[in-house]
């Protein structure tokens, strides 16, 4: 038989999101010139004070250690999933195996929560955790 | 047991009755049967308890799609299976064959199987590394050397994907 090394499981984080803030301001000036009268108004003035979500702070697809998985395995999964060159996919697993995570990949939530649902398929260990 | 890559398909021959029935119990073992801890593994959150939200949302659209991806190789594995099933005399040798283009449903149900016997065990890390364990002695022992051959049969097909 092959001989088989494991994975296992390691600390998982994460940040709530903020409120959403909108305002419009809006100051309208009338003035008169010669017989006419005129109204002009100023250009609206729009304040934003977003989320970090709606900014789309990155996120990062984290996979945490398994003692189950086969490492050849996991390397194989981050090749199909990332499309990593198979050094780089090796590498993150070592990393997950010997530090109990790995960050995969970063970006917007969007993409980050397909990753995560592309490795829960391989039934990988994974999460998705915002960028502090 | 004997196995090779054919042209089209992976073949285990000389299978022996003991490992044809572990093969058949592919299927079966991978299902959690409301073990929690074996249901949780299959189906792990997609963030810690603070993205609450996420976690509901997941548990609704997600989920069902993963069950149904599972099902889906499970079902192709036992279709598999049934080459196993023949008419031969119980205990004389018997021969599977793996269409190539199955290769990722058994990736999927052997990976099922292993986690699903692993979480019900509560097997710990040394057990699972322990390949020098003596031959089955319990229920516990039949389960790790289940995990172990599933884990050699995902290895070679590994293997065989990377040919």
């Amino acid at each position: 038989m092959l001989a088989f090394l494991p994975m296992s499981c390691g600390p998982r984080q994460d940040i709530g999101c903020q409120a959403h803030i909108k305002e419009n301001e809006k100051i309208i000036h009338t003035s008169n010139e010669k017989a006419g009268t005129i109204t002009t108004a100023e250009p609206t003035i729009e304040q934003e004070t977003r989320s970090e979500e709606d900014l789309d702070v990155p996120w990062q697809v984290v996979v945490h250690n398994d003692p189950v998985n086969l490492m050849s395995y996991v390397t194989m999964v981050f090749q199909r999933v990332f499309g990593y060159p198979r050094e780089k996919a090796e590498r993150h697993m070592l990393e997950v195996h010997q530090k109990g995570r790995s960050i995969l990949w970063s970006g917007m939530r969007e993409r980050a929560e397909l990753y995560v649902q592309q490795l829960h398929g391989y039934l990988l260990l994974a999460t998705l955790e915002k960028t502090c | 047991m004997e196995i090779r890559r054919r042209n089209d398909h992976i073949e285990i021959s000389e299978l022996d009755p003991f490992l044809a029935e572990l093969l058949r119990q592919i299927p079966a073992s991978g299902n959690p049967d409301g073990v929690p801890a074996a249901e949780q593994r299959l189906f792990s959150p997609p963030s810690n308890g603070k993205q609450t939200e996420l976690c509901a949302e997941w548990r609704i659209y997600v989920e069902p799609e993963l069950r149904r991806l599972f099902q889906t190789a499970t079902e192709t594995v036992a279709a598999d299976l049934q080459q196993l099933n023949g008419n031969e005399k119980s205990f004389a040798n018997r021969t599977l064959r793996i269409p190539a283009k199955h290769t990722d449903a058994w990736l999927s149900a052997l990976n099922q199987a292993r986690l699903v016997i692993a979480a019900k065990n509560n097997f710990t890390e040394n057990e699972l590394n322990d390949h020098f364990r003596s031959p089955i002695g319990s229920r516990r022992d039949l389960s790790l050397f289940q995990v172990n051959f599933y884990g050699f049969l995902q290895e070679f097909i590994l293997r065989e994907l990377e040919s």
